[in-house]
């Protein structure tokens, strides 16, 4: 009876069950998380006013609760109970948190007047509106009768912030590339030598057409920010502090006690959008993180286009045309091994290889007239995606030799036999036959490539690009940019940032976009590949 | 290949001597207008040798059938006729091989030209996995003809040449692989006929099929085999002498007899013969 149950394989089908449910759970548990503490992220959460036992009061978000064993506690009361505030406010009092223990608090209210404003220096601050004043003269004072005027006041703001950031990147970093590439132009002249002063003289009227230029935008910029000025405004904290800012430098002013369930929805709308579509702010703690998505997916990107080819193509000769042999063998085990190796060993070999060797070969002949600073001599995108392609090159050679194995040979003879040559019935018959086992290969090395940061940390990636890889200045593709990454972004804000405290969110937000990220690229692929198998399917006779 | 004829024979009880009834060159068997001429060819797999000192002459526009027990060398046979042997590297060829007086195995003779001139249809039916319309425009296309006009007359000819253009005229563009098999085994018949080639290799083309569908293609040989060569290997004695005109028997890598199909089936030369075609063995 007992040898029969064994026998049966029930136990085994209940172990693989077992299995598979602790993989499954394990994920949901990781998805669980991060969208719990990632999403909850930009929702606008009521101040509170906490009064405490000693007459001090404290105003700011509540961001947890703990038992913690107290400082000097007595044997039968072991725990303490506190209160974590987020209290901002980080020009006047240092730190954005403070944690207060329960048995301390006398009272905590949410007034309706407090005001939490988003700035663009020293993160949030928690108060209340004192007074509004233009050039020196005072427009309006109270909650009351400033808020309407600092509604009505931000979005210009925000717009006069738009056109200096246009004029910043636009046409002044339109200027500079102009004059950089002039003055790039006389540096080549003169290594060239010879007499061409004539011509250095007439590029160095250009430069000076350009400084011209340059001294208009600067005034249009002076008198914005002289506008972006003009209004102070006065904040009074809930100890009694005073704190004067300009009123531009506030980017959002909302009142969360006094926001319906609706605005505060259309409020967390808004920052989501600022997340995904903003650069950041204040070392990354703030704002949002399109140059990190940018720089992924366009790694990604640059990746696949040049690990595809290059990996089928390899994958064709192994399979195809080389004599299949000890040879080939140890070869193809060389090549499965390879995709075992740590990343950071192909980062080294990269920052060797293709920085120092290739980078510095293209300078000292292209770039010449830029020496010493290094154009491919150092670390951008385009290195970081050649070293995350040699990583996953591998992933499509083996997938792709699996694929080509499975297109049947009646189906090769077929075309050879109708005066094919090999080459097209390789092109036309066996690669399409082949197409989903080769993209299943890239949808691996996407997935593989997408989650690497450490080669990376060593081949361009920074916590803060000033540009992107790609903008409207030709030649438009700049790769030899450093560039930002998802991945370096999350451990650069939790862990290299100064206020890790209030980055932390942050860190569980950007992993949930990397994710999704992650989830959207194979997606496409997997649809892709799903059409194509649609159509390539060899049925059984 | 040899040992699995040698376990045949064992079991069999047939003698497995390998004896050449006659000389093989003055015994060669005189047909009408030979299109293909084959002259002591010798074929070995590295070591083994699996076909010795065929002499042949296949007829024009004739259906020629080989028949034997299973790696007797008729399918080796006839794909040496379009060279599909060169792709196993072991295989090597002695002998000369004419077609249209022409050797093939010379080193001057482009392979591409040779299989176009040569169709060839397989035992498993082997559609790319492309569209109907585009299977069959595949050896034009190869051939460099993109012309749509060109190619819409070439598909519309080899389908009605197969007969299979009443069942698939109104989904060309679907998928070959939806065809049953008998559809998918004319429309490969369909993809050989239609660049046109002289003669028409068949390698056993029904022996996955139904009844009904080796109905049809037998009732297709039978009317292809005015304009087209045809040789076919088949394992079925019926097939072989209901479609051909002409019949090869083959044992153990040699041909031991050739001779047209009604004196093969009727009144055999060799004991062998005799006893292979009544079903005494094989």
């Amino acid at each position: 009876m007992n040898k029969k149950f064994w026998k049966s394989g029930d136990p085994f089908v209940w172990l693989t069950g077992v299995a598979l449910m602790f993989s499954l759970l394990m994920i949901a548990a990781l998805l669980y998380l991060i969208a719990a503490k990632g999403l909850g992220f930009f929702w606008p959460a009521d101040v509170a006013e906490v009064k405490l036992k000693d007459g001090n009061m404290v105003l700011g978000e509540i961001t947890g609760h703990e038992k913690v064993k107290g400082y000097n506690a007595a044997e039968d009361e072991p725990y303490i109970e506190r209160t974590q505030l987020k209290i901002g406010n980080r020009d006047l009092y240092g730190l954005d948190f403070r944690w207060i223990d329960d048995d301390q608090i006398a009272a905590t209210t949410y007034p309706k007047f407090a005001v939490v404003l988003e700035r663009r220096e020293w993160g949030n601050m928690y108060g209340f509106i004192k007074e509004v004043s233009e050039s020196g003269k005072i427009i309006c004072s109270g909650n009351e009768e400033c808020w309407p005027v600092l509604e009505d006041q931000i979005p210009r703001y925000a717009r006069i912030a738009d056109e200096i950031k246009s004029i910043e990147k636009g046409a002044i970093g339109g200027i500079n590339a102009q004059m950089e590439s002039l003055r790039l132009d006389i540096r080549g002249l003169e290594l060239k030598g010879g007499d061409n002063r004539e011509e250095i003289l007439k590029i160095q009227a250009k430069i000076a057409e350009q400084e011209e230029k340059y001294k208009e935008q600067e005034e249009i910029l002076s008198s914005l920010y002289t506008e972006f000025n003009k209004e102070k405004v006065v904040m009074a904290t809930v100890d009694g502090r005073e704190k004067e800012m300009p009123a531009g430098n506030i980017v959002r002013a909302y009142r969360p006690n006094d926001m319906s369930w609706f605005r505060k929805t259309a409020f967390y709308l808004s920052k989501v959008w600022e997340f995904v579509s903003a650069e950041p702010r204040e070392a990354n703690t703030e704002g949002g993180v399109f140059p990190a998505i940018f720089g992924t997916v366009l790694m990604v990107l640059i990746m696949s286009v040049v690990v595809l080819p290059f990996g089928v193509v390899a994958a064709l000769y192994l399979k195809e045309y080389a004599k299949q042999g000890v040879l080939v063998r140890i070869v193809r085990i060389c090549v499965n091994n390879l995709a075992g190796v740590p990343s950071i060993v192909f980062g080294v070999f990269a920052v060797g290889f293709f920085i120092y060797g290739l980078g510095s070969t293209i300078d000292g002949i292209f770039f010449k007239e830029a020496l010493p600073n290094p154009t491919y001599g150092t670390g951008g995108i385009l290195w970081a995606s050649l070293t995350l392609a040699l990583l996953t090159v591998p992933v499509v050679i083996v997938a792709t030799e699996e694929g080509l194995s499975a297109v049947p040979k009646e189906i090769r003879d077929g075309s050879l036999a109708l005066g094919a040559t090999k080459f097209e019935t390789t092109w036309k018959i066996v690669i399409p036959s082949a197409m989903p086992a080769i993209l299943t290969g890239l949808i691996l090395a996407i997935a593989r490539a997408t989650g690497e940061v450490a080669p990376l940390m060593i081949t361009g990636v920074v916590k803060l690009a000033p540009q992107l890889p790609i903008d409207g200045y030709f030649p438009y593709m700049h790769l030899e940019r450093k560039f930002m990454h998802l991945g370096f972004h999350i451990y650069d804000v939790g862990f290299q940032s100064p206020n890790v405290e209030a980055a932390k969110p942050m860190v569980y937000t950007t992993a949930m976009l990397l994710i999704l990220i992650v989830v959207a690229l194979n997606l496409t692929a997997i649809i892709i590949r799903n059409q194509l198998r649609k159509k390539y399917t060899t049925s059984a006779v | 290949m040899i040992t699995e004829t040698a376990k045949e024979v064992a079991e069999t009880g047939i003698s497995g001597q390998i004896k050449v009834h006659g000389d093989p060159k003055s015994s060669k068997f005189k047909v009408p207008d030979p299109i293909v001429q084959v002259n002591d060819a010798n074929l070995y797999y590295g070591e083994k040798q699996a076909l010795k000192n065929i002499y042949m002459d296949i007829p024009k526009n004739k259906a020629t059938a080989f028949i034997g027990p299973s790696g007797c060398g008729k399918s080796t046979l006839l794909r040496c006729f379009n060279r599909l042997n060169d792709l196993v590297d072991s295989a090597r060829v002695e002998g000369e091989i004419l077609i249209d007086g022409e050797d093939i195995y010379e080193p001057s003779v482009d392979i591409t030209q040779l299989r176009k001139n040569v169709g060839m249809v397989f035992q498993k039916s082997n559609p790319f996995p492309k569209s109907i319309y585009e299977n069959v425009a595949y050896g034009a296309r190869i051939a460099g003809e993109n012309r749509k006009s060109v190619l819409d007359e070439i598909v519309e000819k080899s389908l009605k040449g197969s007969a299979l253009w009443d069942e698939v005229h109104d989904r060309l563009n679907d998928s070959a692989l939806g065809l049953s098999g008998g559809q998918m085994q004319r429309l490969c018949i369909a993809r050989a006929i239609a660049v046109e080639p002289e003669i028409l290799l068949m390698d056993e083309p029904c022996s996955a099929l139904d009844p009904i569908a080796t109905g049809k293609i037998e009732d297709l040989i039978t009317e292809l085999k005015s304009k087209y060569t045809i040789v076919i290997v088949t394992h079925n004695m019926q097939q072989a002498s209901r479609v051909s005109d002409y019949t090869a028997f083959m044992y153990l890598g040699e041909l031991i007899e050739y001779d047209t199909t009604e004196t093969i089936f009727l009144k055999p030369k060799y004991k062998q013969t005799e006893d292979y075609v009544s079903g005494k063995f094989g």
